[in-house]
Order: C-alpha cells, then sequence, then structure tokens
C-alpha cells in the first residue's frame, strides 16, 4: 500500500479514508483524531472527537462540555481499532495531553507528530520517538536560525530585570494553553516564590493544570482590589500577548512588556511587536532538534506540514531522504 | 563578551531614556576594566576594531551551511550579522556559560593584533566559541554597524550616574571636558569615577570643552531684564559646533562633542588660529565674501558622513560663524565677560580667512519690542530667531537660567486632519500615540481629499492622549498591523493643530513637503476637518522661506 492511501491532505486536514477519520480537521467532520488543545489543532463541532483524557478535558474548558457528541479517551500506547485501521497515541511534549497519532495498517505506519518538543518541560509528558515508515513532522521554527536557548537562563533574565526595575509591573505574555503554566513553573523553578499575577484568560487553564498535579505556587487574578497601582510594583503578571495591547494594560505601573516565545529568537520580531524583554521560550522544536528527531526515528519518508516546510524538505533532500510539504491550510504558525 | 551582549540585547528594545540608562549605570557598575571600558568606546563610537567585511563573514558562514539554507534563512532575518549568529553552530567549542566565553576586551587585543592573513581562522574561532548573543555582538562590533539610539551623551550621562550616590555624583561636564583627551579602554577614567584615583591630568587642551547654552524665552521673562544689560546676536539656522586647534591639531566638534572633523576637512584646512571658538556651521558662503548662506537641508547634505568628495566640497562648501573664544591660543579666557570675549574673537577672525571664517553680527536694539519686531521679520532666511546673551556673562558649561535665552521665531503652524494613529513603545504601547496627519489637496476628477503631510507623536498632554485614544478606538475605518485608519471626511473627524519649525521639499513623501520637528500643539474639537488647512498653503511656506529639495 502506498502511504498516501493511508492518509493523505484535504482541504479539511489529514485524512484517512481506510479508517473514516481527520487528523487535527480545520473544520466540522464526522470523526477527528486530535493531537493536542491548542485552537488551531482543536476545534468544536465534530461527531466523534478521539484523543487523549487531557486533550478532551482542555476542549470541554474551551468550548463547553457540548464540543462533539461522542468524545473518547485514549490511553498512552493503547492500540485502538478504527474500521479497521489501528491508532495509538504517544506523547509529544509540547503541552499537556499533547500526542503523537500512529496510524497503521498492513505492516505500514504513519506517525503525525502534531507539534513536539525535545526539550525539557515539567508540565507535560516528554516526546517519545515511535519508530515508522512516514513521519510528519511540523517546522514551525523549521529555518537553522532557530537554536532555542536554555528556558531557565531565559527565565533569570526575567528575574534580573525585575531586580534592575524593581518599580515597574512586568507583564509577561505567553499563549494561554501551555506556554503560560511552562512559564510559570519556569519562574517557580528559578526560585521566585511571590504571588504572580494573571489575566483572567488563563485561570481555568491555570486551574485545570493545578488539578493535574502541576504545581504553580500563589496565582492571583490580576485585578485592581482597591484601585492601588502600586500593588503591582515589581510584579510580575502573565497574560495572552494581545491583553497587553488593550487598555488592560493600563492598570501598571510603567508595564515592561515582555513576550515568552520561539519567535524571540529574531530581534526585529520582538522590535516590531513593542517588546522590551523577549525570552526566547518555547514549545516547538528549534531546528536541531527537529533534525536529531528525524534522525533518531529514520523513517523511510518524511512529509512537512505547517511551518518553514522548504527549508526542513531541502535539508531531508540533502541527506538522501524523500521529504515532500503537505501545504496545509489553517495552522496559525504563530502560536508559540 | 556576554555582559556586553546582553546590554546590547537589552538596549535594543528599551525605548525610554531611563531605561537605557539604568541599564548602561549597571553595566558600567558590574563589569570589571578593561572590558567596561571597551564597551563604553563601542557605544561612544570610539572603539577602534580591525573591520571584517560582510562578504568574509558570508564565506565563513557557507562553510557551515548549505548556500540554498542560508539563503532561506536570511531572507527571513534580513540582517547579514543576526543571520550569521543564529545559524552559527559552534558545535563543542561553543560555551554557553558566561565564564568561559572570551571577555570583550581579550576579543579586541586578539583581533587588532592580527595579521592579515590570520583574520580567517581567528574570526571562525570566534564565532565557535560565543554564543549568539555574543556573537551578534562582536560581529555588529566587527562590521561597525552598532545602531542601538545610544548616543556618546548617554553613555557619559551614565557614566556620572555610576560615580556615586546623589550628591557625590561626578558631574557629565566634567567628564564630558576629559573625554576627548583619554583613550578607551578609560581605566584612569572608571578609577577616578570610582573615587579610587585623581582625576586624569590631559595632555593638551585640543579637546572638547562642555558648552554654554541658552533657554528659551518664556512668557514673562523679558519683563524682568534691562535690555541694556543684553547684546543680542542672530540665531542661525545650522548647528552649533566647537573647533578646537592646538599644537598642530585641528579639531570640529558637535555640541556634543562628537568629533566631526573628518567630514569638513575644508573647515579643518583653514583654521589657521590655535584656541578653541564657539559657532556656527552653516553650508554657503561667509558675509565678509559676500555670499549667501544656505539654508538647514542643504547643510544637511554634509552631515553625519565619515567622509566627503570633491563634488560635496564644490557644492556645499561649508564655513563656521563665530559666536564665542573660549581658549585664546592656550590662555583659557572663559572667566572674562562676554563682551571682553568677543573683542578677543574679533582678532582672530579677522586673520582668519575670509571664505571660512566670519562673526555673527551683534543686532543693534533698545527695548525688547524693537527686537521682538527684529525677531518676527529677520533679515536672512536662515536666521531662526535671535540670542540674548548677558554683557557680563563669563562662559559657562550647561544650561544655566539667566545669562543666555534664545528668543526663536514662532514655529509654523496648521490645521490638518488625523488620518492614521499607531501604538506607541513602551510606557505608551496600549496607546494610539502616534499620528499621521493630512490637509486637503485636489485630487483625480478635482474632487477634494486629504494627503498625508506629516507625523508627530509628541505635544500632548496624558490628559489629550486619552481623548485622542479614545478617538481612534471608537472611529477605527481599517487596521494594518499596529496601524489604524480612522474617519476622516469632510463633515466627521479629528483637527490637530500641527507645530513645527521648519518646511522643505521632498521627493520622498507624496505629498512633497516635509516638516521639520512637527508636533500636536492643540487639539481643535471646536473644528471639522473641512475648516483644515490646504496643500496649497503648506507649499507657500516653502516658498516663502525658499526651501530648497
Amino acid at each position: 500500500m502506498k502511504p498516501e492511501a493511508l492518509l493523505h491532505p484535504t482541504p479539511a486536514g489529514l485524512f484517512c479514508p481506510l479508517g473514516k477519520f481527520h487528523v487535527d480537521p480545520v473544520r466540522p467532520v464526522e470523526r477527528a483524531l486530535i493531537t493536542h488543545g491548542h485552537s488551531d489543532h482543536a476545534r468544536a463541532g465534530h461527531g466523534k472527537v478521539l484523543a487523549t483524557r487531557q486533550t478532551l478535558d482542555i476542549m470541554a474548558l474551551r468550548y463547553g462540555e457540548d464540543f462533539t457528541r461522542s468524545e473518547q479517551a485514549a490511553e498512552w500506547g493503547e492500540v485502538i481499532d478504527v474500521d479497521g485501521v489501528s491508532v495509538h497515541f504517544h506523547p509529544a511534549g509540547h503541552v499537556l495531553g499533547s500526542a503523537q497519532i500512529a496510524i497503521e495498517r498492513d505492516g505500514l505506519r504513519i506517525v503525525v507528530s502534531g507539534d513536539y518538543k525535545r526539550g525539557v518541560d515539567p508540565t507535560c509528558a516528554p516526546f517519545q520517538p515511535v519508530p515508522c515508515d512516514v513521519f510528519i513532522t511540523e517546522a514551525t521554527f523549521g529555518l537553522p536560525v532557530f537554536h532555542h536557548p536554555d528556558p531557565k537562563a531565559e527565565t533569570r533574565k526575567l528575574l534580573a530585570s525585575i531586580r534592575q526595575f524593581p518599580e515597574r509591573t512586568h507583564l509577561v505574555g505567553a499563549y494561554s494553553l501551555g506556554k503560560a503554566q511552562r512559564v510559570i513553573r519556569l519562574i517557580r523553578d528559578c526560585g521566585y516564590d511571590k504571588t504572580i499575577f494573571i489575566h483572567g484568560a488563563l485561570a481555568k487553564l491555570c486551574d485545570y493544570y493545578v488539578s493535574q498535579g502541576i504545581e504553580l505556587g500563589e496565582l492571583r487574578p490580576a485585578t485592581i482590589e482597591k484601585k492601588d497601582p502600586s500593588a503591582f510594583h515589581g510584579a510580575i503578571v502573565v497574560g495572552p500577548p494581545s491583553a497587553f495591547q488593550d487598555r488592560w494594560a493600563r492598570r501598571f505601573n510603567e508595564p515592561l512588556i515582555s513576550f515568552a516565545s520561539g519567535w524571540m529568537m529574531v530581534r526585529q520580531r520582538a522590535k516590531q511587536g513593542g517588546v522590551e524583554l523577549p525570552l526566547v521560550i518555547s514549545d516547538h522544536c528549534d531546528w536541531p532538534e527537529l533534525l536529531e528527531t528525524i534522525r533518531e526515528i529514520s523513517p523511510q519518508e518524511v512529509w512537512v506540514t505547517h511551518g518553514r516546510e522548504e527549508a526542513l524538505v531541502r535539508w531531508c533532500e540533502l541527506q538522501g531522504l524523500p521529504a515532500k510539504p503537505l501545504h496545509l491550510v489553517g495552522y496559525e504558525d504563530e502560536g508559540d | 563578551m556576554k555582559p556586553f551582549a546582553t546590554l546590547l540585547d537589552r538596549l535594543v528594545l528599551t525605548p525610554s531614556r531611563n531605561g537605557k540608562l539604568t541599564l548602561l549605570t549597571d553595566y558600567f557598575r558590574s563589569t570589571p576594566d578593561p572590558d567596561r571600558g571597551y564597551g563604553l568606546a563601542a557605544l561612544a563610537g570610539t572603539l577602534d576594531l580591525k573591520a571584517i567585511k560582510p562578504a568574509l563573514l558570508k564565506e565563513l558562514a557557507l562553510e557551515k551551511l548549505d548556500p540554498v539554507l542560508f539563503q532561506y534563512s536570511y531572507d527571513y532575518v534580513g540582517d547579514l550579522a543576526e543571520t550569521i549568529s543564529l545559524i552559527w553552530d559552534g558545535g563543542e567549542k561553543e560555551h554557553v556559560g558566561e565564564a568561559e566565553q572570551p571577555r570583550l576586551g581579550d576579543v579586541v587585543h586578539r583581533m587588532n593584533s592580527l595579521g592579515r592573513t590570520e583574520v580567517r581562522a581567528a574570526v571562525r574561532d570566534l564565532l565557535d566559541q560565543l554564543d549568539h548573543s555574543s556573537r551578534f555582538a562582536f560581529l555588529k562590533l566587527a562590521t561597525g554597524s552598532l545602531r542601538i539610539g545610544v548616543s556618546a551623551r548617554l553613555a557619559k550621562q551614565a557614566l556620572a550616574e555610576m560615580s556615586g550616590p546623589d550628591g557625590l555624583k561626578k558631574d557629565v561636564t566634567e567628564i564630558e571636558t576629559l573625554w576627548h583627551g583619554l583613550e578607551p579602554p578609560y581605566e584612569p577614567l572608571f578609577a577616578w569615577l570610582e573615587g579610587k584615583a585623581q582625576k586624569p591630568v590631559l595632555a593638551t587642551p585640543a579637546i572638547f570643552h562642555s558648552v554654554m547654552l541658552a533657554n528659551p524665552v518664556e512668557e514673562g521673562d523679558l519683563d524682568k531684564l534691562n535690555p541694556d544689560d543684553y547684546a543680542a546676536e542672530w540665531k542661525w539656522d545650522g548647528i552649533r559646533v566647537q573647533m578646537s586647534s592646538f599644537g598642530g591639531t585641528k579639531k570640529l566638534y558637535s555640541r556634543s562633542g562628537d568629533d566631526i572633523s573628518g567630514a569638513f576637512p575644508d573647515v579643518i584646512e583653514a583654521i589657521n588660529f590655535e584656541g578653541v571658538v564657539d559657532g556656527e556651521l552653516l553650508v554657503g558662503g561667509t558675509a565678509r565674501s559676500n555670499s549667501a548662506t544656505r539654508t538647514f537641508s542643504d547643510l544637511q547634505q554634509r552631515l553625519n558622513r565619515k567622509t566627503v568628495n570633491t563634488k560635496m566640497l564644490e557644492d556645499y562648501p561649508a564655513f563656521v560663524r563665530a559666536y564665542d573664544l573660549l581658549f585664546d591660543r592656550d590662555e583659557d579666557i572663559r572667566a572674562r565677560n562676554y563682551l571682553q570675549r568677543r573683542e578677543e574673537l574679533a582678532e582672530v577672525i579677522e586673520k582668519a580667512p575670509h571664505d571660512r571664517f566670519d562673526i555673527s553680527p551683534l543686532i543693534d536694539f533698545q527695548s525688547w519690542s524693537q527686537l521682538d519686531q527684529l525677531r518676527l521679520a529677520p533679515p536672512d532666511p536662515v536666521i531662526e530667531g535671535v540670542m540674548i546673551k548677558r554683557r557680563d556673562s563669563v562662559y559657562q558649561a550647561g544650561r544655566l537660567k539667566g545669562p543666555w535665552f534664545k528668543w526663536k521665531r514662532d514655529p509654523f503652524n496648521i490645521d490638518a486632519v488625523m488620518m492614521y494613529a499607531q501604538r506607541g513603545h513602551g510606557k505608551r504601547s496600549s496607546y494610539y500615540s502616534d499620528f499621521t496627519f493630512g490637509v486637503w489637496a485636489e485630487g483625480e476628477g478635482g474632487a477634494e481629499q486629504l494627503v498625508p503631510v506629516g507625523k508627530a507623536y509628541f505635544g500632548f498632554t496624558d490628559a489629550e492622549l486619552e481623548v485622542l485614544d479614545k478617538f481612534v478606538r471608537d472611529n477605527t475605518v481599517e487596521r494594518f498591523g499596529p496601524v489604524r485608519s480612522v474617519r476622516a471626511e469632510p463633515g466627521f473627524g479629528f483637527v490637530l493643530e500641527v507645530a513645527f519649525e521648519g518646511i522643505n521639499r521632498s521627493t520622498r513623501h507624496k505629498s512633497g513637503v516635509a516638516m521639520r520637528f512637527p508636533r500636536i500643539s492643540r487639539l481643535r474639537m471646536d473644528k471639522l476637518p473641512r475648516d483644515a488647512d490646504r496643500l496649497v498653503t503648506l507649499t507657500a511656506l516653502v516658498d516663502a522661506k525658499g526651501g530648497g529639495e
């Protein structure tokens, strides 16, 4: 069987005709397998959803309990038969509950990695390499310029800045699922034990992480209780980056805008966004990690989904490894 | 290298002056000699480092990376030094920890001691050992393109800050007095600032001496002053300079002490006196040679250049209109009074080449109202107001209130319509605080339409900013990234009174005019956009003052 017969791209996303299911579809479908809870991968309105328990919980938190008619939770490594196609889920190390999905039939195995990373992250299960014939990889940071530094060293920059500018409120932009909780955890691991203030958009997800055994320390909503902005002098406030351009940010004292993202590697990106303190903390692989993962799995073929496909495809070609871009649409490559 | 690299990373992204000052002060306090001295030199533009050509860097990068992948990377990042700093993989030699990385001082010594054939291997080796942010700093230094928005003056201000707590701080003018007599890595300077050594003694007086500045005339200021105590001169629209000449060393400094001699060989070569002269650098001819002084936009052709070609020298000849004399030969005469210094100055200038030097004439006046009339109708378009100087004033560095005043021509004013708004930076990042404004002009088919004529981001109060920001948010028509276009129709929109210092023709602006120093002076909520000015009003201003291209 040709791999394209088992799985191929369609406008709705990757489709398996034998099992009649889509992976991370960008529009409502009958049956969806979801890698993780980010909104560009996990959308509401599918007939049936198969995902990890944590991903299902996150979807319910974001979209309400009725986000699908029928949900099924996959255990790590459990082989599930979907209309004669075997599927199994393995940790991807991206955010809490994130999975790679292996799809198998007649001895041919394709692994859809979803978004993944190899770096240490105490807020989710680490990536597990799964041998396969076709490895489908993301390429969000698929350019040789991306080398993500040690996230703890980046976090220490934030703490150093608070010592340097003790009167300024440090607003740390971080996407509300995954990055925010990871950044808070990193700040704690670097020895900061004061209250961290969070934007309202983060509350439910932070509570959920805590319920899953991930300690985040004392968190308080970033609301002004007595109309006293001095309460936020030298404080850390974590929120979605979009909030900092909004009137919401005015309550703080001389806010210093920080942003935790792999994109912060490139200075112009930081400058354009008005970011004073970029923190290069990413939930995706950097370039060396992408290459290392492909070498380690050594599949027969590599398919590249969203991101900077052309550079990664070029690298595979230089290694004599067949590779092609899938040109899937609908996945935000900015969401890190 | 690491502390300097970290400093650069922060400075590039810190918009506020005070924030930069804190970062610089901390750097000077916490970094050891000689590294901090070389860091200071890099910021102040006095670091002499063997230059590396971009072509060599690219070759080194291509030893490491496939050319196609390099091109993808370069296209994405857009800056060669940054691309190379990011793609470089030092392998085992790369030191992540700060302690193991080469220090800035070591890098400077190593680079400057290299023979021509050793450069390639040494650069490769250094790139291997540094981490990405230090690589970036090194490449920026070595390619000579450190653009981080820090002036030499700000770096010196930080030196003053580091010298002690309030009250014990050294004065920045004292640092500037020493500055040009010292060289990187400035160890005696730091030792003095930290109270560990005496003030350094300079070998030659041919250095920059901090200039005396004037305060603007404010409402009611002159009522208290007797015109008989003051002399007046025209305020020329060039740049303030200081000429310093001793024992064959001739220098031209800008007001802030930057050495601009290289760009003005015509002036330097003509200096035939010894001493220190304060004056205005202008383009055109001196009064003594009976030719016209040319506009500031002509002078701009000569500014911000390291070197200058023959054609430039012919087309835009520079000269100095002298205001004051600080040193007569090696005698410091700053403690004498203004009129005495003018007498000495007149003697010096009299013997100096006629085509390169003249003296700024005194204005004859009896009363402030008479001077006011002269100010409003000056005899030369390159005059931007009058200077008022106490006859008995000594030459004191800094901006003291009382001895000297500047009384500028009123700035130009127009009523314009807000067209676009952009979010500000730092403190203002949640406000729409950068405004593009336009005036009416005849468009295609004869219909009146707004054409943008400028952009302003200050002049208003915080309370006014709230009003402006609310208008932008409530009346957005379209968004382009951080920019919003707002409703601007004859019967609905926001009229801004814009004040500006001057106006020139410009081929780079769609409207054909460019304002100097525009700011929002008033919110005209009493006016409708249809009452705003028309483009012809602006072009008439250009024609009236004879502005060139």
